[in-house]
C-alpha cells in the first residue's frame, strides 16, 4: 500500500473538526480508543492527513508516533485522499484463479491509472483489495458500496461509464 | 399474531445482495400488495442459503420451491402463478446436472443432499434481524439452562466431551481452552471472552455468512462462555470490510440487551455479561490471536511470543478466551443436543461438521457444511458439481495462505484435521479453492507469497525478509530464469522460516510453496529446466504461434496487435515476431479460424 505523505493541501472544515472533537471526547479515557477514533476520523474527513492525526494524538493524549504507527499499519486507513468513486478490485484467491488480474488490467487501462492511484480529476481511485467475501460471484469489484460480480475485462467499460 | 399461507424466503447475504436481492424483496412487497395477497403471504429476509452461484435465490414455503437466478422482473409471475394460483413456476426452478433436470425442493438437490448443517442451521431459515425468530428456533434455551441449572464446570465438561476443535484453522480442542481460561487466576478477577471474526483468508466467507445469517448464535455462545470461564465482558473483533455482518451484529446485540439476554442479571441468575464490537481495519495478521488482542487494545496489530498464552495473559493482560465465529456457532447445538450427538457425526479425532467456502473453478460456488471426514471427491463432484466448461480438476487449495494443495490423485482424502495435515495441507478456516488444468501451480504459490509479503507485520525478520526472498525466487522461476539450485534454496529457506518465525502467520507462510513443490514438482521442473509453463499462465514462458495450415491471411490479428508484432500478406499465412510480442493474447481472441495457439 503506497501510504506516502500526501501533497494535497489539508482542507478540513470547522464543522468536520467539531465532529472529530466530539468523537474524541466520547472515547477519551476508554481502553483501546485509538482505532475507533481513527475509523471515525476517516469517515469524517475521508482520509487521515497529518493535521487530523495531530488532533487525535493531542485529544487522546497519546504520542503522535503511536497514532501514525496505527494509521500506517492497517490497510483500511489511508493517508491520501480517495476519489469520489472508490474502486476496490478483489484480488483474493477465488477471484484470482478466475482471472481478476485481467479485469484489473482492463480497469487500469480504462482509467489510465495504476492500482493505488487516483485519477487527476479526483473522480476515481483504484485499489486492489483482499477478498470482500463474495467469492461466489468471482471476480468481483466494489465501487463505493455497489458490488459488481462475474466480471470480464469487456464489462469494465460499461460499468465505469455509469459513473461518468 | 397473523398466520399466513405462504412464506417467501429471500437471501440477503452478501452474494445475493450483490446480485440485486434487496430490489427483489421490494418488488415482492409491492406485488403482494398489488395483487391483494399481503395478508396471505409474507416475505422473509434470510441469511445465506449457501448456493451463491445461483443467486439471487428465493425459497417459497410450504411447497419448498427453490427458485434460482431470480430477477425483479420475475416477481409478478411468481406472485400471480405460485402465490395466487398455487402453480409452481417451472422455468425458474433450480436445475442441475447435465440433463438440466429441474429440482423442486431444496433438500433434494445434490448440493444439499450431502450436507449436514450445525453451524449454518439457521442460515437461510430465519430472519437474522429478528430475535423472536431465533428464539422460535430454540435460541437462548441453552443459555437459560446453563445459567439456571448448570455449574460453569458442567458447561465446560460438555464442551470437552463433544471433542469440538477450533474451527479457525489450528484445531486446538475448544473445551481445553475453556478449562485453561476457567482455571487461570486473574489479579483483579477480570477475564474476557473474545470472538475472532477477522476472517482474512482470501476465499473464505464462512464466518461472514454465520454473522449475517445467524448473529444470535454467536452472541448466545459467547455469553455461555463468559459464564463458564467467569468473564463479564466480551469483544467481537469483526472485519470492517463486512458491513452487513457489522450491521446485523449491532442490531442483534441491541435486541439481546432489550430482552435482558445481555446486561445485568441475565435470567435472574445474578450473572452479568455484555458485548462490544471492535472493527478490524484490514490487517491479515490480526487473525492471529495475540495480534488480534493487541489490535483491540488500540495498537498496531503485531503478535507477541507465546507463552504467556492468552488463557493466562491475554487482552489487557487478563486471562482471555478467544474462539472463532464458527466454533461459537457449534456451542449451543452441542449443549442442546448433548455432546454424544456431536461426536456421533464426523470422523475420529474430528467430531462434528466443517463449513467450507467453495470457490474458484467449480460449478456450484458457495457455502457447504459437511460432516468431518467426507471425502474431497464428494465435495468437488457431488456437492460442487465439478469444474465448469468440462475442464479437468487439477487441485484444491485449503487453508489459504497457511495451507496447501490437494492434487487430483488424492481426491479421496477425507476432509478432517489429521488427514489434511498428513498430506501437507491443513484444514484452515475453511476456504476451499478449486483449480483446473488452466491454473499454474507455481503461479498460485507465488500468489500466496505475494499476499504474505504484503501482509507481514514486519516484526520478525524470518517473515519480513524471508518471505520476500522466497517471493523473489519464485518470480525468477516464473520469469524463466530459475535454476535447479533455486529449488533447493527455496526448500531450505522454507524450513528456516517455519522454524524461526514469531507467529502462526510466518510459520505457515511457506506451506503453499512446500505443498505445491511436493505434489507438483514436475511443473516447477518444466518452468526451470524446459523454460515452459504447462498451464500457459506465466507470461514470460508463453509463446503465441500461428498455424500456417489454418491461417487464411484475414489480417484481423495483425490489425488488432497492439505492438504490431504480426506481419504477413493478405490471404497468406501470418507470422508473429516473438521479440516484439507482449503476449497479451489479443490475436488469439480475434482469430476466427482457431489458427493461433499458445505454448
Amino acid at each position: 500500500m503506497p501510504n506516502v505523505k500526501t501533497v494535497v493541501p489539508y482542507s478540513g472544515t470547522e464543522e468536520q473538526e467539531a465532529r472529530l472533537r466530539a468523537v474524541i471526547e466520547a472515547h477519551k479515557g476508554q481502553p483501546g480508543a485509538t482505532m475507533p477514533v481513527l475509523q471515525a476520523a476517516q469517515e469524517i474527513f475521508g482520509y487521515l492527513p497529518e493535521e487530523v492525526q495531530i488532533m487525535v494524538a493531542e485529544g487522546l493524549d497519546i504520542p503522535l508516533s503511536e497514532v501514525y504507527g496505527v494509521a500506517s499499519f492497517y490497510a483500511q486507513f489511508t493517508l491520501n485522499p480517495k476519489g469520489k468513486y472508490q474502486i476496490s478490485l478483489c484480488l483474493g484467491t477465488a477471484c484470482y484463479v478466475k482471472g481478476a488480474s485481467d479485469v484489473l488490467a482492463a480497469v487500469e487501462k480504462h482509467l489510465g491509472i495504476r492500482s493505488g492511484a487516483i485519477t487527476p480529476d479526483g473522480k476515481f481511485s483504484l485499489d486492489a483489495c483482499r477478498c470482500i467475501g463474495a467469492c461466489g460471484l468471482a471476480p468481483v469489484m466494489m465501487i463505493n458500496n455497489d458490488v459488481y460480480g462475474r466480471l470480464t475485462p469487456d464489462l469494465v467499460g460499461g460499468i465505469l461509464e455509469k459513473y461518468d | 399474531m397473523n398466520f399466513v399461507r405462504s412464506h417467501i424466503l429471500v437471501c440477503t447475504g452478501t452474494g445475493c445482495s450483490s446480485s440485486n436481492s434487496p430490489r427483489i424483496i421490494q418488488r415482492f412487497e409491492e406485488e403482494l400488495l398489488a395483487q391483494g395477497m399481503n395478508q396471505e403471504a409474507r416475505v422473509v429476509k434470510t441469511g445465506c442459503f449457501g448456493l451463491c452461484a445461483m443467486g439471487p435465490v428465493v425459497l417459497v414455503y410450504p411447497e419448498g420451491a427453490f427458485y434460482t437466478h431470480v430477477t425483479p422482473e420475475d416477481v409478478p409471475e411468481i406472485v400471480s402463478e405460485h402465490i395466487v394460483k398455487g402453480r409452481i413456476v417451472q422455468r425458474l426452478l433450480h436445475k442441475e446436472g447435465e440433463s438440466a433436470e429441474t429440482v423442486t425442493s431444496l433438500s433434494e438437490t445434490r448440493f444439499y443432499k450431502n450436507q449436514f448443517r450445525i453451524a449454518l442451521r439457521n442460515c437461510g431459515v430465519i430472519n437474522p434481524e429478528s430475535i423472536d425468530e431465533y428464539i422460535g428456533a430454540g435460541g437462548y434455551e441453552a443459555l437459560g439452562r446453563a445459567l439456571t441449572e448448570q455449574t460453569p464446570q458442567q458447561v465446560i465438561d460438555a464442551v470437552l466431551a463433544s471433542g469440538l476443535r477450533g474451527r479457525g484453522g489450528a484445531g486446538f480442542p475448544t473445551g481445553r481452552k475453556w478449562q485453561m481460561t476457567h482455571d487461570a487466576v486473574s489479579p483483579d478477577g477480570v477475564k474476557f471472552v473474545c470472538c475472532n471474526a477477522d476472517e482474512g483468508d482470501p476465499g473464505a466467507f464462512m464466518d461472514r455468512s454465520v454473522l449475517e445469517g445467524d448473529p444470535h448464535s454467536v452472541i448466545e455462545a459467547m455469553t455461555i462462555a463468559g459464564y463458564a470461564i467467569g468473564a463479564h465482558q466480551g469483544y467481537i473483533y469483526v472485519r470492517a470490510e463486512y458491513p452487513i455482518a457489522v450491521h446485523r451484529l449491532e442490531a442483534a446485540i441491541g435486541q439481546a440487551r432489550e430482552y435482558g439476554l445481555l446486561g445485568r442479571n441475565i435470567f435472574e441468575s445474578g450473572f452479568d455479561f455484555d458485548l462490544e464490537l471492535r472493527l478490524g481495519a484490514g490487517a491479515f495478521v490480526c487473525g492471529e490471536e495475540t495480534a488480534l488482542m493487541t489490535s483491540i487494545e488500540g495498537r498496531r496489530g503485531e503478535p507477541h511470543p507465546r507463552p504467556p498464552f492468552p488463557a493466562n495473559k491475554g487482552l489487557f493482560q487478563r486471562p482471555t478466551l478467544l474462539n472463532n465465529v464458527e466454533t461459537y456457532a457449534n456451542i449451543t447445538w452441542i449443549l442442546n443436543h448433548g455432546p454424544e450427538a456431536f461426536t456421533a457425526i464426523g470422523s475420529r479425532g474430528s467430531a462434528g461438521t466443517k463449513v467450507f467456502a467453495l470457490g474458484g473453478k467449480i460449478t456450484n460456488t458457495g457455502l457447504v457444511e459437511i460432516p468431518m471426514g467426507t471425502p474431497l471427491r464428494t465435495v468437488i463432484e457431488d456437492i460442487g458439481g465439478g469444474c465448469p466448461n468440462g475442464k479437468k480438476f487439477k487441485a484444491a487449495q485449503t487453508g489459504g495462505p497457511s495451507g496447501g494443495c490437494i492434487p487430483a490423485d488424492l481426491i479421496d482424502t477425507p476432509m478432517d484435521y489429521d488427514s489434511l495435515g498428513a498430506i501437507g495441507s491443513m484444514m484452515g478456516s475453511g476456504g476451499l479453492i478449486v483449480m483446473d488444468e488452466d491454473n499454474c501451480m507455481v503461479d498460485i504459490a507465488k500468489f500466496f507469497l505475494e499476499f504474505i509479503v504484503d501482509e507481514s507485520c514486519g516484526k520478525c525478520s524470518p517473515c519480513r525478509i524471508g518471505t520476500k526472498r522466497l517471493y523473489d525466487l519464485l518470480c525468477k522461476i516464473t520469469d524463466g530464469k530459475g535454476t535447479l539450485e533455486d529449488l533447493t534454496t527455496i526448500e531450505e529457506l522454507c524450513r528456516h522460516i517455519q522454524s524461526s518465525a514469531l507467529c502462526g502467520l510466518g510459520q505457515t507462510a511457506p506451506n503453499p510453496v512446500l505443498s505445491t513443490l511436493q505434489h507438483f514438482r514436475e511443473e516447477y521442473l518444466a518452468h526451470v529446466v524446459e523454460k515452459r509453463c504447462p498451464a500457459g499462465v506465466c507470461k514470460n514462458l508463453v509463446h503465441f504461434y500461428i498455424d500456417p495450415g489454418k491461417c487464411k491471411g484475414c489480417t484481423l490479428c495483425a490489425t488488432n496487435c497492439p505492438t504490431k508484432a504480426i506481419s504477413g500478406v493478405v490471404r497468406s499465412p501470418h507470422v508473429i515476431d516473438q521479440n516484439a510480442c507482449v503476449k497479451c493474447g489479443t490475436c488469439m481472441d480475434h482469430c476466427r479460424f482457431d489458427a493461433i495457439s499458445k505454448h
